[in-house]
């Protein structure tokens, strides 16, 4: 195994290999206390009777168990509309963005026509154009448009990401020539070689993309809390917020909790890709 | 290997200027020119509509009076003096800086010393990332939501239990002027850091095995060692997550949105939160002008930070 910052003689020094199992117990315990806590602390919450919650928040064994919070949560708040209308939001911006990044950087990093270096250059340039810009404009195109209400105002704009073009991209240049030009030999077109070499190839950096773009989806507040005032299109976070002025509490984080469970359960499932993807963000931005 | 390279250099060097014609459209298309068209095109309209576009109307609805509904009146640079001259974008400044300084005292030695910490551990290293990451992936109104309850301020709530426990509090949390902003920062810290802990993670892991050998045959300890290896080896990173932290921070929306509104007493209205409410939170229709006035300026100095991250993480690059 690789070494790190501490060598092996001083592990095997009594003194270092004693504080340093303390402090690694004492960083597992603050971790598990701030990453974990509070997503079990809502966990329990979610089954646990109002007044209990409010009484004494942190009793491990709350008095009642209160399963019926989920089921009112789900059905007669109607998580499961809010939940719907998050699913489809985030795939349709993670189709869009898919099919921009990939065609763009199949055209920009394989195909190469003559003004390609000036279409990377203005996609590059938006990178330094922070999202509050676009913010007054873009709702104002949307209403013009009469896309307001209309889930295609949340799915187009998620695909004018260039930073998903700026990585595909470069994942294309690098991929072998050889093999692109192979195909090209025995007779493939370009629309061919994109789909059945290019794309198969680019799984590693497809994973990325969707990683980000479904989380990314997920995450977004502002922008559909605008382009999406009608209740029954808006997504659980939009709603979230709205529900808690209305709705009692243990129900209320009861939704909490079942909005969290999806992007919990991929990040469980999809761990390295994720860490991956984060480690990424600071090492490719630039 | 020679047979295989000259697809490259054709397309790296310029082809030189042929005494070519004005090509037809069909030679052109032929020559696949519409077929790169073609893949351009999502790209093109995508952006087109939604980034390029939207970017020059904000620079010109700067200059313009506009509520959608009456015409529209260029007043020059009437918006900007506007937006200086209002008080309240003062106090949002100060309280962004405020942010920002607050979220770089909590959130910036917190991920370096845990991610030097986790780079250590030799067994389960995989358990100890996920967790710090964790807060990252729960979606962040839920968290802002979740910590809301949290900051209760009545004696029962989750926070003041534990203040109960070592004797101290109730404490005010959200509702003080003075510890509204902190306790925001401590909130976004939460949600943030686990991000900058995996940077961190993926920076030790590049530093090389023999860089260490060679400071203990110099006799260095494990203080030595950080500091004079571990750190500057970090110094390329440390240097894009502060910009990036300062990038974000600039840009707080979410938390002041969600938690307190701009209150109390607007102690937590940032920039961002003054944009909107320019722009969406009257209902008499929007100042558009104010706002995208306000947003320029904003990304003006945005810009700069930004093009110094671009600078350091190119010459980091190169080295």
């Amino acid at each position: 195994m690789k070494r790190g910052l501490i060598s092996p003689s001083e592990r095997a020094t009594p003194a270092i290999r004693r504080t340093l199992r303390a402090v690694q117990a004492l960083l597992l315990g603050g971790l598990l206390l701030t990453g974990l806590g509070p997503m079990l602390w809502l966990a329990k919450a979610a089954i646990t009777p109002t007044q209990d919650t409010l009484r004494a928040p942190l009793t491990i064994f709350p008095t009642g168990v209160d399963l019926a919070n989920l089921v009112t949560a789900w059905t007669r708040v109607e998580i499961d509309k809010y939940f719907l209308n998050t699913v489809v939001l985030a795939a349709g911006s993670w189709l869009v963005q898919l099919v921009v990044a990939t065609t763009a950087g199949y055209a920009l990093a394989v195909l190469r026509p003559r003004y390609g270096p000036l279409v990377t250059a203005v996609v590059l340039g938006t990178l330094f154009v922070p999202a509050i810009v676009l913010l007054v404009p873009l709702y104002l195109t949307v209403v013009r448009t009469g896309m307001i209400n209309t889930f295609w105002a949340v799915w187009l704009p998620a695909g004018a990401s260039a930073f998903n073009v700026v990585l595909v991209q470069r994942f294309f240049a690098n991929l072998p020539r050889e093999v692109l030009e192979a195909a090209r030999v025995d007779g493939a077109g370009p629309v061919r070689v994109f789909w059945s070499v290019v794309l198969p190839l680019s799984r590693p950096i497809l994973g990325v993309v969707s990683v980000f773009a479904v989380v990314a989806s997920w995450k977004d507040f502002l922008w559909p809390l605008l382009v999406l005032p009608d209740p029954a299109v808006q997504p659980l976070s939009v709603r979230l917020p709205a529900l808690q002025r209305y709705v009692e509490l243990d129900v209320f984080l009861a939704a909490l909790a079942i909005s969290s469970v999806i992007p919990v359960a991929l990040f469980l499932v999809f761990q390295r890709l994720f860490l991956q993807s984060g480690a990424l963000e600071g090492a490719v931005k630039g | 290997m020679a047979v295989q390279s000259p697809a490259r250099p054709a397309a790296v060097v310029a082809p030189p200027p042929a005494p070519r014609r004005r090509r037809s459209p069909v030679t052109w298309a032929r020559r696949g020119g519409l077929t790169n068209l073609l893949f351009l095109l999502p790209l093109l309209v995508v952006f087109g509509v939604f980034s390029w576009a939207p970017i020059a109307q904000s620079v010109v609805m700067s200059f313009q009076r506009t509520n959608l509904v009456g015409p529209v009146h260029f007043v020059g640079l009437d918006n900007f003096a506007q937006v200086l001259g209002d008080p309240l974008l003062w106090t949002a400044v100060g309280n962004t800086l405020w942010f920002a300084a607050l979220a770089l005292v909590f959130g910036y030695p917190i991920p370096l010393v845990a991610a030097v910490l986790i780079s250590e551990v030799r067994a389960r290293r995989g358990l100890f990332s996920a967790l710090a990451y964790l807060p990252v992936v729960v979606p962040p109104v839920v968290a802002v939501l979740l910590w809301k309850f949290f900051y209760d301020a009545s004696p029962s709530g989750v926070f003041n239990t534990v203040l109960g426990w070592v004797g101290l509090g109730p404490w005010q949390w959200l509702q003080d002027p003075g510890s509204a902003m902190p306790a925001l920062v401590l909130e976004a810290t939460w949600a943030a850091a686990g991000g900058t802990v995996i940077i961190y993670l993926a920076a030790l892991a590049g530093v090389s095995a023999e860089q260490y050998e060679a400071a203990e045959i110099d006799g260095a300890g494990i203080w030595r060692k950080i500091w004079h290896v571990t750190l500057p080896r970090l110094r390329g990173v440390l240097l894009v997550t502060f910009i990036l932290q300062i990038i974000g921070t600039a840009q707080v929306f979410l938390e002041p949105f969600l938690f307190t509104g701009g209150g109390p007493a607007n102690s937590t209205m940032t920039v961002l939160l003054l944009i909107y409410d320019y722009a969406f939170g009257s209902s008499l229709g929007g100042d558009y002008g104010a706002a995208t006035a306000l947003s320029i300026m904003l990304a003006a100095v945005l810009a700069v930070l930004s093009a110094l991250y671009l600078r350091v993480t190119k010459s980091w690059s190169a080295t």
